[in-house]
């Protein structure tokens, strides 16, 4: 089936078979790999996505459900060579080391951000809670927040 | 060499990000390289390859754990649409087996599988969906055998390796015993002093590990493109090039010239990519179809796509005075390889020659054992026997600080090791080792206060679940040291190449084929050549094996040394061509050893030579937890460490070392075991394999103790491992102390604390 959709703020279509999720989609079909396929099961976060603003494991939603929709993802957050204030925060704080949970990470960051300007610590590591990263421990994640909160 | 061990640096870490810069040299904290396209998403990691013409490969795996195989029928699979080969190991054209140190491992098996998720057959389809319906079609009829789960029963059932290659003919000079048991992979004996030693007391333990997996984020995955001509182009994450490309091209049957590995996106790997995954298998599909064939696992197939952590029981004696002098330290260690040998030859080495800690004592005897199971493989992760003992051998020492009634602080630095005293394997600490002073550093680390009640849910032991107000919760403080060490050894050693291409304007293009695998290497590579080169204007080329020759492996904490030493010496060697040709273009390789070590001798344990291995770490780590009792829920509330680093190169990526280290450690003393019935694994999903989260992880407080190490550039030790040495003791040290459990088994289970 035909599906239309908003990706990153520009229309685009896609072809998409009646069981496939929108991870597939935007890393196959749109050309859009920043989102990742870890688990595959919205255990990890790695897929995070906007889907009209709110935050979604782009794993855990069908193709078939966006069209009509908005969705942003990595990609969409830098405006043009300017980074998003959260991925500026995430370089300078030593948050990324291998990097695969980072585009994950980085969106949900934008949404904690977007609801909630000033997280308290416990906000913050509740909120980023679906988000899983295997190298840094967590802690320069959350020094990363609490830079990107400040600027 | 900045300053000499006696004047050494000890620096806290802030809260706040650490001064940041683009261009640093050696001692700067540096931005990572690759951070923006980290950021943005366009970095590319090897699931996210594509080619024109690209189909995608499937693996048949074997649901038994143990079974012959009757039939396999391929001709179903082969009618399918879109299917373009279905391969099985009578297609494999070269050598059939492959392996790290034994080539044990079918590249498909052909009459037995040994393991749960054994790869029996390969499919490549236009569309990822026919390759999942090809592989499903692929009819093979098992035999079911009885699976050897047990390990001390392993040692007395038939051999599930009749026909391995022996220890090799010149087993002496790996320092291999002969040891007639059936399936054993490899046992050390390390006999120091007088074993038999009597002390006034002695304290005994049994200790358990479960199976760790080293859950990277990034499945396994790559993509192969054949050239044309015969020979093959793999674009996979991995940890070591060189040595991927040296098992590869025998199986393929090609000249090693013929397969070029290149590095892709490293999505992690903490020793699970020391050994091959698909790329002996993508390569006979690209070459069988001349198309590229990129193969990605899913979550569930990369919990059988790699080998993990041994599994380990432990049994101990430690012998002291009633003033708490170790006299004597007896220790059993046996573990479980699984079906193959990957590298467990080593990890049975270092579990045995790390066992003690950093202590010195004058008697040992330790036995360190490894089996052939039918439970999945293990080889190396992050700590590499060191772990396993470690947990062990610190649980004893606070049980022999409690019998005697002295502070376990104490007695640790009563019997810390210092340079110039004796390993049991009679190596001397020659280089920098301050045991004393990280234990002193660790020690004086202010706790916080304990928090008071009511507070919120998400300050608890249990968390959101709201299981508890603070009734039943109990507070403790725990600690331990870990030890471990540097590069590789006995024997085994490796070397670092860089290439350096240093042009009249004095800008540099370097060669290095070092796997960054998220640890930071490359930013080393680059601060050294900045370093060294004096000038901003250096560029890193992307590492294969075609250009560069062998980096040696991003594991066992030497590749920032190793390659730091081979940078270093490259860029030198440049800089003097250049003056002495007046200038121009200069395009030199050089190749960086470290000290070389000998083979450890088969029936006592001891050196051979100088050294059986080059330099050691240790970190000493602090940790309080609050455990609800009632309920056996844990939370870790914060962690400080102070860890002996050499140098610190780059101190930004040094504190996520350390910090990503421990949260892996936290993880094996509280919840992560892959579950096995009968060698099936039951919980190949991050729904059921637990991994720490925001929730779980606490602030950790580091301190880094620059004592530089003599023989290493700029004095740098790897700092990967120790924290992840370390951390599983200290934690369940603090939960001991909270609860007066013994909790003699990791990860410790909410049954383990309440029943």
């Amino acid at each position: 089936m035909k599906i239309r959709l908003t990706v990153n703020g520009e229309p685009r279509e896609a072809d998409v078979w009646a069981g496939e999720n929108l991870l597939t989609t935007l890393r196959d079909a749109l050309e859009l790999p920043g989102s990742k396929n870890a688990c595959e099961q919205g255990e990890c976060g790695s897929c995070s996505v906007l889907l009209d603003g709110a935050l979604v494991c782009a794993c855990l939603v069908l193709a078939a459900q966006v069209d009509g929709h908005e969705v942003t993802t990595v990609e969409g957050l830098a405006d043009g060579d300017g980074l998003h204030r959260v991925q500026r925060a995430f370089v300078e704080a030593g948050a990324v080391q291998c990097g695969f949970c980072t585009p994950g990470l980085v969106v949900a960051t934008v949404a904690l951000l977007e609801s909630n300007p000033d997280p308290s610590d416990d906000e913050m590591r509740e909120a980023l809670s679906g988000n899983l990263c295997r190298c840094t421990g967590y802690a320069k994640i959350f020094d990363a927040v609490r830079l990107a909160a400040r600027s | 060499m900045s300053s000499s061990p006696s004047s050494t640096l000890a620096r806290i870490s802030t809260a706040t990000p650490s001064r940041s810069l683009e261009l640093g040299r050696v001692g700067d904290p540096v931005k990572r390289h690759d951070g923006v396209p980290k950021v943005t998403g366009e970095f590319a990691y090897s699931s996210d390859l594509q080619a024109a013409g690209m189909l995608w490969g499937k693996t048949v795996r074997s649901p038994h754990a143990h079974a012959r195989i009757v039939e396999l029928d391929i001709s179903e699979a082969l009618r399918l649409p879109g299917v373009h080969a279905v391969l099985t190991h009578e297609d494999v054209p070269g050598k059939k087996t492959y392996g790290l140190e034994f080539a044990d491992q079918p590249v498909l098996a052909a009459d037995r599988v040994r393991y749960f998720g054994e790869a029996v057959a390969l499919v490549a389809a236009e569309e990822p969906e026919q390759a999942r319906r090809a592989a499903a079609a692929v009819k093979v009829v098992y035999e079911p055998l009885e699976p050897v789960t047990e390990m001390e029963r392993a040692l007395e059932q038939e051999p599930l390796h009749p026909d391995r290659p022996t220890m090799p003919k010149e087993a002496g000079s790996h320092g291999y015993r002969d040891d007639p048991r059936p399936n054993v992979v490899r046992t050390l004996v390390v006999r120091h002093g007088d074993p038999e030693t009597e002390g006034e007391v002695s304290v005994s333990g049994i200790y358990e590990i479960g199976i760790q997996d080293q859950a990277f984020l990034g499945p396994e995955s790559g993509l192969a493109v054949p050239d044309g001509e015969g020979g093959v182009d793999v674009y996979v994450a991995t940890q070591w090039l060189h040595v991927d490309r040296d098992q590869v091209a025998p199986c393929l049957g090609l000249p090693p010239e013929m397969v070029r590995i290149h590095l892709s996106g490293v999505g992690g790997a903490f020793g699970g990519r020391e050994d091959l995954s698909m790329q002996i298998h993508g390569a006979l599909l690209a070459l069988r179809t001349g198309r590229p064939v990129k193969i990605v696992y899913d979550r569930q197939e990369s919990f059988v796509g790699h080998i993990h952590r041994h599994p380990a029981r432990i049994w101990c004696e430690h012998r002291a005075t009633r003033t708490g002098k170790l006299v004597n330290v007896r220790m059993r260690i046996l573990l479980d390889g699984g079906a193959y040998a990957s590298s467990s030859t080593a990890v049975t080495s270092n579990a045995a020659c790390f066992a003690l800690g950093p202590y010195a004592v004058e008697n040992a005897l330790i036995e360190s054992t490894c089996v052939y199971t039918n439970n999945p493989p293990c080889g190396a992760m992050r700590g590499f026997g060191a772990v396993q003992t470690c947990f062990a051998a610190e649980a004893q020492l606070d049980k022999l600080a409690a019998k005697l009634g002295i502070d376990p602080i104490e007695l640790r630095l009563l019997n810390a090791l210092a340079p110039g005293d004796f390993l049991p394997t009679g190596q001397p600490i020659g280089g920098s080792l301050p045991v004393a002073e990280v234990i002193r550093l660790a020690a004086a680390l202010p706790v916080p206060e304990a928090e008071t009640l009511p507070r919120e849910a998400i300050r608890l032991p249990g968390g959101a679940g709201n299981t508890t107000r603070g009734e039943g919760v109990q507070r403790g403080i725990g600690f331990a040291v870990g030890f471990k060490n540097i590069c590789y050894s006995e024997g085994f050693d490796d070397s670092t190449a860089a290439r350096v291409i240093l042009r009249a304007d004095g800008s540099a293009e370097i060669h290095c084929a070092a796997a960054e695998v998220g640890q930071g290497v490359t930013d080393v590579i680059l601060q050294v050549a900045r370093t060294e080169l004096g000038t901003d204007h250096v560029v890193l080329a992307a590492p294969e094996t075609a250009s560069v020759a062998s980096a040696g492996s991003a594991s066992a904490s030497r590749m920032t040394w190793m390659a730091a030493g081979a940078v270093q010496l490259a860029c030198r060697a440049a800089l003097d061509d250049q003056a002495s040709a007046g200038g121009g273009e200069v395009d030199v390789e050089r190749i960086y050893r470290h000290a070389r070590t000998t083979p450890l001798d088969p029936e006592t344990g001891h050196i051979t030579g100088e050294r059986a291995h080059v330099a050691f770490a240790v970190a000493a780590m602090r940790v309080v937890v609050e455990v609800d009792v009632e309920l056996g829920l844990t939370r870790v509330v914060w962690i400080g460490t102070a860890q002996d680093v050499g140098k610190a190169i780059n101190p930004l990526a040094v504190e996520g070392q350390i910090e990503g280290g421990t949260a892996q450690g936290l993880g094996l003393a509280l919840m992560e075991e892959i579950q096995t019935r009968d060698g099936l694994i039951t919980n190949a999903s991050f729904t059921d394999y637990l991994i720490p989260t925001t929730l779980d992880m606490p602030p950790v407080e580091s301190v880094l103790v620059e004592d530089p190490e003599p023989d290493a550039p700029y004095g740098a030790k790897g700092v990967g491992e120790p924290p992840t040495v370390v951390s599983t003791a200290a934690i369940v040290s603090a939960l001991r102390d909270a609860t007066g459990r013994e909790l003699t088994r990791v990860p410790v289970r909410p049954d383990d604390i309440v029943f």
